[in-house]
């Protein structure tokens, strides 16, 4: 198994009194593709949203790259720029074009030139296969589109690590695939992802391992094949027979 | 007895370059205290609204402490109150290139700075919260989210009510005149008290105030414009 990317040991988290992870462990290695799945509520957006630290942990340790998130003084602006994250609602900048928001990091953290960022950012839209819409604003992109541009403006940063949280949730259907497929060429091209996704397809064609989650804790990790075709729990077992029959 | 208009009081003697000293006196006044009054309110606006406790609470006294006080008060306080607590070059500095000009500029300044700082909130409190993560989560920092994404948002969405207050910022100018601002209402007085003809002297003064202000309006629906995001609700002008 190659090195350890992602570790989470014994995590704890509250929202207040709510306690949303429990006692979480989970080993994540470079090049893996994890699909986290799961019942609404069960902690599997707040788990991924840990990881960038967009949430605090309360116990228990997590490190990523290497880097404990609980050591003082450890820089997330720093991290961050080596873990990108894609959100269910896009999150486009509505004031910038979708060629700007490509940009913005690369400018403004990094310090590229802008010549060489508008470069490396059209070459970026190419890959999500959406090079003619650079100078369109995401009002006038679909929402597909517009989830596109969002993971070529996380890629942007070159990234070792990619956070999805539910990407695809608020597409209409006949725009889902689209950007399927765009996550799936990231996976073959080794990206270590992690997507919180009820895309069951998806995780049977591109994951190396699926995570199921309930009430705060990992109920459930099997690989793909093993996890559809036999859950072991029943939990998961009543979670897949629901999304699954439909 | 029936009133003798005799608006030819308006352009004889010194009137009229009495109303033009007027006019730029308040042009300059107002601009200066625009820009600090901006300045004061994107600060103190975003600082209401980031995660550290300290900061909150010293933009919201910034804002509590100014807006509620009377303008008029906070005149005569910059004018008659701070000078003395200066160190005695500065004083005589200060003296000698028009005090009341610059006490009137910080009173309107901090006065309506605070006021802006509302309006500013406002716009950034209206921005979904998952626009600050997916800055930071690219790797920006919480001021630099702020300052590329957060604010620039939060601006062309405040066009219309910053346009209001910036009105009042040119009009609430005229109380300058009480620490002896030599602005456009304290020249149309002064055209009043040498002539004896006080709707002619009024009504300069309001056709100038009006046309000012319809002018920084229509400037301002430009900007409104130019700025607009797409994809929003967008009418008016």
């Amino acid at each position: 198994m190659s090195e350890p990317v992602i570790e989470f040991e014994a995590v704890d988290k509250w929202f207040g009194q709510l306690h949303v992870l429990r006692a979480i462990d989970l080993v994540v290695a470079a090049g893996e593709v994890v699909v986290v799945c799961g019942p609404s509520g069960s902690g599997k957006s707040t788990l991924i949203r840990c990881v960038n630290g967009l949430e605090a942990i309360q116990g228990g340790e997590l490190r990523v790259l290497g880097e404990s998130l609980t050591r003082p003084g450890v820089s997330m602006p720093a991290l961050r720029t080596r873990v990108g994250m894609v959100f269910q609602s896009f999150n486009l900048f509505p004031h910038m074009t979708a060629l700007e928001n490509v940009m913005l990091a690369p400018v403004r953290v990094k310090g590229l030139g802008r010549a060489e960022a508008e470069r490396a950012a059209r070459a970026l839209l190419e890959r999500v296969r959406i090079p003619d819409k650079a100078e369109a604003y995401p009002a006038n992109l679909s929402g597909g589109q517009q989830q596109r541009v969002a993971i070529a403006r996380a890629l942007a940063m070159q990234p070792r690590i990619m956070l999805f949280d539910e990407p695809t949730s608020a597409l209409d259907p006949e725009m889902i695939n689209e950007v399927l497929d765009v996550m799936t060429d990231l996976a073959r091209e080794g990206m270590t992802m992690m997507v919180v996704s009820h895309e069951m397809g998806f995780a049977r064609r591109v994951a190396h391992r699926v995570v199921f989650m309930d009430g705060g804790s990992i109920v459930e990790e099997a690989a793909p094949e093993a996890f559809f075709a036999a859950a072991k729990s029943d939990r998961a077992k009543e979670f897949l027979s629901k999304i699954l029959t439909h | 007895m029936t009133y003798q208009f005799q608006w030819s009081v308006l352009w004889s003697g010194q009137s009229g370059s009495w109303l033009l000293q007027g006019v730029l006196t308040t042009l300059g006044i107002s601009a200066l205290a625009w820009v600090l009054a901006a300045a004061l309110g994107i600060l103190s606006g975003a600082l209401r609204t980031v995660p550290w406790r300290s900061l909150r609470a010293a933009a919201s006294f910034y804002v509590e402490f100014f807006r509620n006080v009377p303008l008029l008060v906070w005149m005569f306080f910059w004018y008659f109150g701070v000078p003395p607590l200066l160190p005695r070059p500065a004083q005589e500095w200060l003296f000698n290139h028009g005090a009341e000009f610059w006490a009137g500029t910080f009173a309107l300044g901090v006065y309506h700075g605070a006021r802006m700082s509302e309006v500013i909130r406002s716009g950034i409190q209206s921005i979904p919260r998952t626009q600050f993560e997916a800055s930071v989560a690219m790797g920006l920092t919480t001021f630099q989210a702020y300052r590329l994404v957060i604010v620039p948002i939060a601006l062309r969405l405040i066009v219309p009510p910053a346009t209001n207050e910036s009105l009042n910022l040119l009009k609430n100018s005229s109380v300058a005149l009480t620490i002896s601002v030599a602005e456009l209402t304290f020249q149309t007085r002064q055209i009043e008290t040498y002539t004896a003809k006080a709707i002619e002297a009024l009504t300069a003064g309001t056709l100038i105030y009006l046309v000012l202000c319809v002018s920084i309006a229509s400037v301002m629906g430009w900007v409104e414009r130019r700025v607009r995001i797409p994809g929003l609700i967008a009418r008016g002008g």
